[in-house]
């Protein structure tokens, strides 16, 4: 199973930030770092989760990969082979190996369109198939294995016609039209009721199971995080942070950053209302155009020390069992323990100069 | 706790006139909120809980009106009174309201402080100083500093305009605050902050708060009591340990509802779904609205009208099989 089909190495994008004209003058740019240098492989048939908070990079990755986006820096490998710009013929033999579900199922599709128009389309596009009533034929299949049937009254319905969940199931069954290897599914169920959301999960479960399929999700939701992928990467500003095994990552987890956020997290539990909750960051996420030196997480966090902003940023490394982290400290947080960590706070001398701008 | 009824609602119905048809929206419901508690009202999206929020300040959105039922508030009926009246005595002086995303109501082209200044001056006659000191002390209340009321919204981020439309809902000491989905919208750190904020807040002010999510998991950590809606009904009402405590909750809806939340901390091989979709309101099932989609339903769950019942003190529930006859 870990034969890889991804490979991004120093991945990196960053966006211009519109100047006026006595910045033009002057030379100044500034940029937006939405990505910045990360690596990660996928392996074939594995879920590969991309968590963090809005604003972290995780859409902007999973735009790279679908190639959405020009790369800035850093190379894209799929199957071995170099993908990291592509054109004409290449790109579109890579866009039919890789697809993607959108976030908003009420928006990602044509309002004029039937869901049989939204089906054919990628065929037609990409020449598939003989005629049009071998298309059919194709597009009926895949109805039936994204449970929309009977596919005749699915067929001629316009996407106002169908539920959300029914939309979303749409939408995954357009991406398989092509039978792509990997899809990027990004945040496909926010937008979904509770009651049916494991539905919706669990067909791409299974559908991932038939097909061999290999999914990059993403989302800011940990929970469904958990019980839906086989590895995880947490992003921090553009930055992979702490990468692993699911539950690796969430039980053990490494990174004060990925604290925070499992502290954050409510869970359906009894006898937590007058508690007020203890979530170990401060201040707020600052702009990406305006990265603190060091760890980007130095000034949120509250363990760092001189060394997290004075020195490089830390690298992500492997500490074994596949569990990588770029923490310095990681070690030494780890041996102070849950039952410290409320009266961590003082451990950390604060003489950061860096004040994120507003 | 103290038992002490601030909002009784009886027999609220609501409709939309649509051309489709009369959509029964708000259904005969009928609760309490008591003083210092947070009511949680939980449900799928369209099964009338913005709708309820709507209609306790008596501002339904047309096509929408309020049929039937009283809503009273210290014993007086708000529904009777005219729309001059509750304006000046009811909306914001006793019931406010947080809105779904906080970051759209909050209009781009006015600084912060003309924003809140207005509320101020709609309802309370007051010399600019001490307006300015009210303001800032709101501010302050939320966790906000002062220099904020120069600023646009734009300039602000998501948690920073929350917190304003809160510091909004509480300027006129409502005893009640209505918060629908006030962190749906924002990152799980800063939910956790507003979540706090409100728990601090309820225990300062003594305020109540009605707080509508589609999350049961938020619920769990903000509200005394729940209540899950189910297409305009109240399906289960019940303390926190009613519903989160280790028998778990009565109702067959709230059960599927809890086995499909993802846990955390908790390996899940599989997570449970219901099957369909919630009913079209215009023509609800008969009986049971939710029998369609139930896995534990019986002859008489589509057959018989069902009634709302305390099965123990302080949790009600409407379904056939927790009733014991």
């Amino acid at each position: 199973m870990s034969e890889p089909i991804l490979v991004a190495e120093n991945l990196t994008k960053w966006f211009p930030v519109k100047r006026n004209l006595t910045q033009v003058m002057k030379g100044n740019r500034t940029w937006v770092r939405a990505v910045d240098r990360i690596s990660f492989t996928i392996n074939k048939g594995e879920i590969f989760g991309l968590v963090g908070e809005s604003g972290c990079g995780k859409t902007t990755t999973g735009k790279l990969i679908m190639k959405l986006l020009e790369i800035t820096d850093g190379t894209l490998e799929m199957k071995g082979e170099n993908a990291t710009h592509l054109r004409g013929a290449a790109l579109e033999k890579y866009r039919r190996e890789v697809q993607m579900i959108f976030q908003d199922p009420y928006s990602s599709m044509n309002p004029r369109f039937t869901v049989r128009d939204v089906l054919m389309e990628p065929l037609e596009i990409h020449k598939v198939g003989k005629d049009a009533k071998e298309r059919e034929v194709w597009v009926r299949e895949i109805l039936d294995e994204v449970k929309l049937s009977p596919p005749d009254e699915f067929l001629v319905r316009h996407p106002h016609m169908l539920s959300g969940g029914q939309r979303q199931r749409a939408a995954t069954a357009r991406t398989l039209m092509l039978s792509p290897s990997i899809i990027v599914a990004d945040e496909p169920v926010s937008m979904i009721d509770l009651s049916t959301r494991a539905e919706i999960l669990h067909m791409m479960r299974q559908l991932q199971r038939e097909m061999g399929l290999t999914y990059v999700y993403i989302t800011h939701d940990l929970s469904t995080a958990r019980y839906f992928t086989d590895r995880l990467a947490v992003m921090y500003l553009g930055k992979i942070i702490e990468m692993g095994v699911a539950g690796s990552v969430i039980d053990r987890t490494l990174h004060p950053y990925t604290k925070a956020l499992i502290a954050a997290v409510c869970e359906p539990v009894s006898g937590k209302v007058n508690r007020i909750k203890d979530v170990p960051i401060k201040g707020e996420i600052p702009a990406a155009t305006n990265i603190p030196p060091g760890c980007r997480f130095h000034p949120r966090c509250l363990y760092a020390v001189e060394e997290c902003w004075q020195e490089e940023e830390p690298t992500l490394d492997d500490i074994g069992g596949g569990h990588l982290v770029a923490c310095r400290r990681w070690a030494e947080i780890e041996r102070l323990g849950a039952a410290a960590r409320t009266s961590e706070a003082s451990l950390g001398t604060r003489k950061s100069s860096f004040a994120p701008s507003a | 706790m103290d038992k002490e009824r601030i909002l009784e609602v009886r027999d609220l119905e609501l409709h939309y006139f649509t051309r489709k048809g009369v959509v029964r929206a708000v259904d005969k419901l009928s609760f309490d909120v008591r003083r210092g508690e947070t009511l949680g009202v939980v449900g799928e999206s369209g099964c009338g809980k913005t709708t309820m929020g709507t209609a306790l300040l008596n501002m339904p959105t047309p096509p929408g009106r309020i049929v039937g039922g009283q809503i009273l508030v210290d014993g007086q009926d708000i529904l009777k009174l005219s729309e001059t009246e509750v304006r000046r005595r009811v909306r914001w002086e006793q019931i406010s309201m947080v809105f779904q995303g906080a970051m759209n109501c909050l209009t781009p082209v006015y600084t912060i402080e003309k924003q809140m200044k207005e509320t101020l001056q709609q309802h309370r006659e007051m010399s600019k100083e001490e307006a300015k000191r009210r303001m800032v002390q709101y501010l302050n209340l939320v966790g906000l500093p002062e220099h904020i009321l120069k600023r646009y919204p734009h300039e602000l981020s998501g948690g920073m305009k929350q917190r304003i439309v809160i510091a909004m809902g509480l300027f006129l000491e409502p005893r009640v605050v209505i918060c629908d989905e006030p962190t749906t919208a924002l990152d799980v750190v800063v939910q956790a902050q507003i979540i706090n904020l409100l728990k601090d807040l309820k225990e300062q002010l003594s305020l109540s708060f009605i707080f509508i999510t589609h999350d049961l998991s938020i619920e769990a950590e903000v509200s005394d009591r729940i209540m899950v809606m189910y297409a305009g009904r109240i399906a289960e009402l019940g303390t926190n340990e009613h519903i989160y405590g280790p028998q778990g909750p009565a109702h067959p809806y709230t059960q599927r509802l809890m086995a499909a939340t993802p846990r955390l901390h908790e390996e899940v091989e599989e997570l449970a779904f219901i099957p369909g979709t919630p009913p079209d309101l215009v023509e609800p099932p008969s009986g049971c609205r939710f029998h369609p989609r139930c896995h534990v339903v019986m002859d008489r769950c589509s057959r018989d009208e069902l009634p709302l019942r305390e099965i123990e003190p302080d949790h009600l529930v409407a379904c056939w099989r927790c009733f014991n006859e």
